[in-house]
């Protein structure tokens, strides 16, 4: 065997394990899946969905879970959309290249790299016990809201520089202030990219349970609750609970709280995508 | 409306100014409450000491036990990670057909969207009673799996982050390589490779960061005993997990017991706080060089 | 040249961009309703220059000036003028056509708009005379409400021109407006140019010298940040008194 066949050899037998590992991965993500729903899929029912939390896996249900976990993603849409949005505007439109602009670049990617559970410490020592708000919705949705600034800041801004300068200049030749030229133009021509920043980064802020279990949240909650001061559980804390016990029928019931969640993270994710690909599709400038 | 515009502008500048009052409130928070920690513990006892018992009323508060188990769990995550995202990389960048990579890419990226809590609940009921079909002494919690899962959670991240490091070497690099004979493998890992390593190093270095700071995986399948060992059969406990642990119990408020978790926690931020900065640097160095 | 009044004069202006020195001494006056025309190779400061008349250049970090410049008399750098109300009184048509990518109508009406006027019929009208005036009524009244972004590339320069003209500015500022078009569209917005100057004082920066020739009354060359020379167009054109006019004219360099 010459030297060359040696070489197209070797490289034949890369292209395989290449095909390999990639395969692993999607395999991996397969059997994940239909483990799950093979578990879960013959738990969800409508009781399943409207009952409150029991210590009988067979009359437990999720509804506490899942009415927590939609409170969390509108609070934390309300307060965690005009915060990042606003310093994602700062930033790109406003901030002169200088030292205050270069460190907060700095910092909002060393905030992105943060472990989620040191932002449940965080929210545990100002919101919980500072502010006051004790293991409440509000507690859990303002830390969230800090986890996932750094992520729509970054978004942000990617969207604000995929506008073209000459939209800007072509406001300002019109008269058109600062602030007037952001309002009028850029946000609206960047509206589908930060609404997808966003999208994401709601995703992400659904399927966390380690800062919220930080911040106290609790596994049993017998109501649903009615405002931002009431105590809560979300739907990836019922899981881990269920999880953490022996009983089989606790496991099932897990599964199928697991096919809620992964529902909603999907969903979530796929209106990012589609948004995303409408967005690039129609601007073209 | 020159004064409105300059009101927005201050309220647009305090939103960006809330990140540093963040990074403010993390470090404030980790050193206030260990303060009162290390004034009870010294820190060559937290550092040197080889056993963690805050909890029992022995009391030992040597955080190695909780760092090795942090360490084992990452270095079996990355052991798993590297390899697959690196390959999955180079073969998605000089072999696989356009058409493939679109559909591949996305699917890949689905193993980052899943919520971590359903991580653990798949290393704690399928892998581990998988792998104890081939490993007789591995326990119901243990790093293994746990480490294995979190690698496989990890891929996209390697192989995304090292595949956009991989396509931003120039073209000519790789046309002179095929000019003069090579094979894709000798222009994928002589050249290409080589010429991307930094921006690979950094996706490594990132991904280290994430498994360190990674919590329901190993809360859920790892175990919560801390012990001093890097045998990946038996359970552990991580940093991460010791933190859950305690808050999931009844620990009264300013308590020495309460005070151990921003200890762990301040350990845990300086790790992924100085391999951030590193990646930082990096990237930094090597943007330089490609201007 | 003293014959009609002085719209538009810089009086020793220097520009910096940090430490480069971008606009040295420049000292030059434009006459009300005539088009002036700014020549020179790449870099010479043309933009720059033409860019200062309506402050478009204050958003560069690092930008500053010294000397003056005077809009009927008033220097624009002044503390106390506005740079919105400037703008309205100069406006500019850039090198690319840049609609908003909004509605043709919502494109003409912009300026208005952002000046608080709320009142459709007056913006309706305000749309149909300005498009009128760049000859573009015609083939736009049925799609007001369309994506200006449909539009062909002559037909967005003209509705970027009719957009200026709709907040009634006395300057018009053009940056190279036809660089980016085909020469039928080209023809147009010179057309188009020598209609405006009726009413509008006009400059125009352009790389074209037959350009330049075709629509301008006065030409200044600029070379390496400096004005060379400014005369009447044809004076320039026929008998430079500077060898760099001549040469660069003659397309030696550039």
């Amino acid at each position: 065997m010459t030297n060359s066949d040696k070489n197209r050899l070797k490289d034949k037998a890369f292209q395989v394990f290449g095909i390999f590992c990639t395969l692993i991965g999607l395999v991996v993500l397969a059997v994940f899946l239909i483990d799950i729903l093979i578990k879960g899929l013959g738990r969800i029912d409508w009781e399943f969905l409207t009952s409150l939390p029991s210590r009988r896996a067979a009359r437990a249900g999720i509804l506490t879970a899942w009415a927590g976990t939609l409170w969390i993603l509108v609070l934390t849409t309300i307060i965690a959309f005009p915060l990042g949005v606003s310093a994602g505007v700062y930033l790109e439109e406003y901030a002169r290249k200088n030292r205050l602009s270069n460190f907060l670049e700095i910092n909002i990617s060393n905030l992105a790299g943060v472990p989620s559970i040191i932002y449940g410490l965080l929210g545990m020592e100002i919101f919980v016990r500072q502010m006051g708000l004790g293991g409440s919705l509000l507690s859990g949705a303002l830390t969230l809201s800090l986890l996932i600034l750094p992520i729509i800041i970054v978004t942000t801004r990617e969207a604000i520089k995929a506008v073209p300068g000459s939209i800007r200049d072509g406001s300002y030749a019109l008269g058109a202030s600062k602030w007037q030229t952001v309002w009028n133009q850029v946000l609206p021509a960047s509206f589908g990219g930060i609404l997808t920043g966003i999208i994401l980064a709601l995703s992400r802020a659904v399927g966390e349970a380690a800062p919220l279990i930080v911040i106290g949240a609790l596994a049993y909650v017998p109501f649903i609750p009615s405002s931002p001061l009431d105590e809560f559980t979300v739907l990836p804390i019922q899981i881990f609970n269920w999880t953490s016990r022996p009983q089989e029928a606790f496991l099932i019931n897990a599964a199928a709280a697991i096919i809620m969640l992964l529902f909603i993270t999907f969903l979530l994710n796929g209106i990012a995508v589609y948004l995303r690909n409408k967005q690039q599709k129609k601007i073209k400038w | 409306m020159k004064v409105s515009e300059r009101i927005i502008e201050g309220l647009l500048w305090l939103s960006a100014v809330i990140t540093i009052l963040v990074t403010i409130g993390i470090i404030w928070v980790l050193l206030s409450q260990s303060i009162g920690f290390f004034q009870v513990v010294s820190l060559t006892e937290f550092l040197t000491e080889k056993e963690w018992t805050p909890l029992f009323a022995d009391k030992k508060f040597g955080i190695m036990p909780l760092v090795a188990g942090t360490l084992l769990t990452t270095f079996i995550a990355i052991a798993v990670a590297l390899p697959l995202g690196l390959t999955i990389a180079v073969y998605l960048n000089e072999y696989a057909p356009a058409r493939m990579r679109q559909i591949v890419k996305p699917l890949l990226e689905i193993l980052a969207t899943i919520p971590t809590v359903v991580y653990g609940f798949f290393a704690l009921t399928v892998v581990t009673p998988f792998l104890q079909q081939f490993i007789p002494g591995l326990a119901g919690f243990n790093a293994l799996s746990a480490g294995m899962v979190m690698g496989i959670m990890i891929v996209p991240m390697i192989s995304s982050l090292s595949e956009d490091a991989i396509s931003a070497v120039p073209r000519s690099l790789r046309e002179a390589a095929y000019g003069m004979g090579s094979t894709r493998l000798q222009t994928a890992f002589g050249v290409m490779v080589p010429a991307a390593s930094s921006g690979i190093v950094v996706s490594v270095i990132l991904a280290i960061s994430r498994a360190v700071g990674e919590t329901m995986i190993v809360a859920i399948a790892a175990g919560q005993q801390p012990r001093l060992t890097m045998n990946p059969l038996v359970p552990i406990e991580t940093i991460t997990t010791y933190i859950v642990q305690v808050s999931l119990g009844d620990v009264p408020h300013g308590s020495l017991e309460y005070k151990t978790i921003f200890a762990a926690g301040i350990t845990l931020f300086v790790f992924t706080f100085a391999l951030n900065n590193i990646s930082f640097w990096i990237k930094k160095k090597y943007q330089e060089k490609y201007d | 040249m003293a014959k009609n009044n002085i719209k538009l004069e810089a009086k020793n202006l220097n520009a910096y961009y940090g430490d480069f020195k971008a606009l040295k001494d420049i000292t030059i006056s434009m006459e009300e309703k005539a088009v002036t025309a700014f020549i020179g190779p790449s870099g010479c400061g043309k933009s720059t220059f033409l860019r200062t008349l309506n402050r478009m250049n204050d958003y560069i970090d690092g930008f500053r000036t010294e000397g003056d410049i005077l809009l009927d008399g008033k220097d624009i750098y002044d503390k106390n003028i506005r740079v919105d109300e400037l703008r309205k009184e100069v406006g500019m048509v850039f090198q690319k056509p840049n609609p908003f990518p909004k509605t043709i109508f919502e494109n003409v009406v912009y300026g208005l708009k952002i000046q608080g006027i709320k009142n459709k019929a007056h913006l309706e009208e305000a749309a149909e005379k300005s498009l009128r005036q760049t000859a573009l009524w015609e083939e736009v009244k049925d799609k007001m409400h369309k994506s200006a972004l449909a539009l062909s590339g002559g037909q967005q320069q003209r509705l970027c021109i009719a957009r200026a003209l709709a907040i009634s500015p006395s300057v018009i500022l053009m940056d190279e407006p036809t660089s980016a078009l085909d020469p039928i569209s080209t023809a147009k917005i010179e057309e188009l140019i020598y209609e405006l100057k009726n009413d509008y004082t006009i400059v125009i920066v352009t790389h074209n010298m037959q350009q330049a020739g075709r629509v301008s009354d006065n030409t200044a060359f600029f070379y390496m940040g400096e004005l060379i020379e400014f005369g009447k167009t044809k004076t320039i054109f026929t008998s430079p008194s500077n060898d760099r006019t001549q040469n660069y004219i003659t397309g030696r360099f550039g």
